[in-house]
């Protein structure tokens, strides 16, 4: 028989020109279905107001990206089982840091500009990827193939980085990652925008993105990364080998 | 609607040292942010005493009963134990920051707070 456990999925709540709150929802749920099936329940079988971004279910649009107990998750991929228990509460907010729409919505324009401000890559060819077990050497017909990036733009580095907190004007996580997917000596152009008082310099070193991202990026280890290749471009700028 | 609520806003930094929802990384950004406060406000306080000497011997001698205050001790050892803190966090930040075992942060981050409770642990018996 198939395990079902009771829960109250707590949900908050926040409609145009209404004070915030929280709604809670009792229902049966399976331990191994994704917290966005009880978020999809509460709509369908409780309330048709609950607003929620969602797309493709599988972790590949990351549209889903909310706060579940406190913790930023990508709900699609996140099992009720390793979130809560049988009789526990499962609180779920959206992301930190964005204006929120409505309830669980945020408004992420703001972060989609910084993506597009350092020309962030959606596929990228195979041969400049990082892969598990990469071949010692490329064939040269292997550039011709290209991967989506890993980066999904949800939006839960930016959330959960304490920096962003205090400081809208940080580029954040994603972006540098971003930058550094390409490379300074790829793009010098970035240099302007990364080496700056809110670009790369900012990082506090919390490594909360790398903690919550879903898609393995490390944005904390490329933003590091970065700061080396900084460094080494500016150096090279001093002595004229650039 | 109100959507401050949920930007980004300088007046946001006490969020810093909330530790829920946050994980290792995160609680040593803030341990590394409540020390750093801390020996700020020393810092100050020292400069102040130093500042006795301007007035003479006496003055200075006059602070220095103080130090035998169980209180003024609990504030010395508050200190020693938030430079160690801080500076073998600090070393873990200058570490990854240079690419050094950036993966490996969690772990670095155990190793060097143990460091530094051994230390504090030392001192305290040291003092007391």
């Amino acid at each position: 028989m198939t395990e079902s456990w009771k829960i109250t999925l707590r949900m908050f709540r926040q409609k145009e020109n209404q004070d915030s709150h929280f709604d809670d929802f009792q229902m049966d749920v399976k331990p191994d279905e994704y917290v966005l099936d009880a978020v999809e329940r509460a709509w369908a079988f409780h309330d048709r107001t609950i607003c929620f971004r969602h797309a493709c279910h599988h972790s590949t649009c990351g549209a889903c990206g909310m706060r579940v107990n406190g913790v930023e998750k990508l709900t699609c991929i996140t099992l009720i089982r390793d979130v809560t228990h049988h009789g526990a509460t499962l609180k779920v907010e959206p992301l930190r840091n964005f204006p929120v729409v409505s309830d669980l919505a945020v408004d992420m324009g703001s972060f989609y500009r910084k993506m597009e401000a350092v020309g962030a890559r959606a596929v990228l060819p195979v041969t400049e990827a990082e892969i598990e077990n990469p071949p010692s050497k490329w064939d040269a017909d292997d550039s011709q193939y290209i991967r989506l990036s890993d980066c999904l733009e949800c939006g839960l580095c930016m959330s959960a980085c304490p920096i962003m907190a205090t400081t809208p004007e940080y580029l954040g996580p994603a972006p540098l990652a971003a930058a550094q997917d390409q490379g300074l000596k790829r793009k010098p152009e970035l240099l302007s925008i990364v080496d700056c008082e809110d670009g790369v310099w900012r990082c506090h070193s919390a490594f909360e993105c790398t903690a919550v991202c879903p898609s393995f990026v490390d944005p904390a280890r490329r933003i590091m990364n970065l700061r080396t290749q900084v460094v080494d471009m500016r150096l090279r700028k001093l002595f004229g080998k650039a | 609607m109100d959507q401050t609520r949920n930007q980004p806003s300088a007046g946001k930094f006490l969020s810093w040292f909330i530790p829920v929802g946050r994980q290792v990384g995160g609680w040593a950004f803030a341990l590394n942010r409540l020390t750093a406060i801390g020996l700020t406000v020393y810092l100050f306080l020292h400069l102040f005493i130093l500042g006795k000497l301007a007035q003479g011997p006496g003055a200075y001698d006059q602070f220095l009963e103080l130090t035998e205050n169980p209180l003024i001790k609990l504030g010395e050892w508050a200190v020693v134990v938030a430079v160690l803190l801080h500076g073998l966090n600090g070393i873990r930040i200058v570490l990854t920051s240079f690419g050094v075992g950036v993966t490996r942060q969690r772990q670095l981050f155990f190793g060097f707070m143990i460091v530094a409770l051994l230390l504090i642990l030392m001192f305290t018996v040291r003092m007391y």
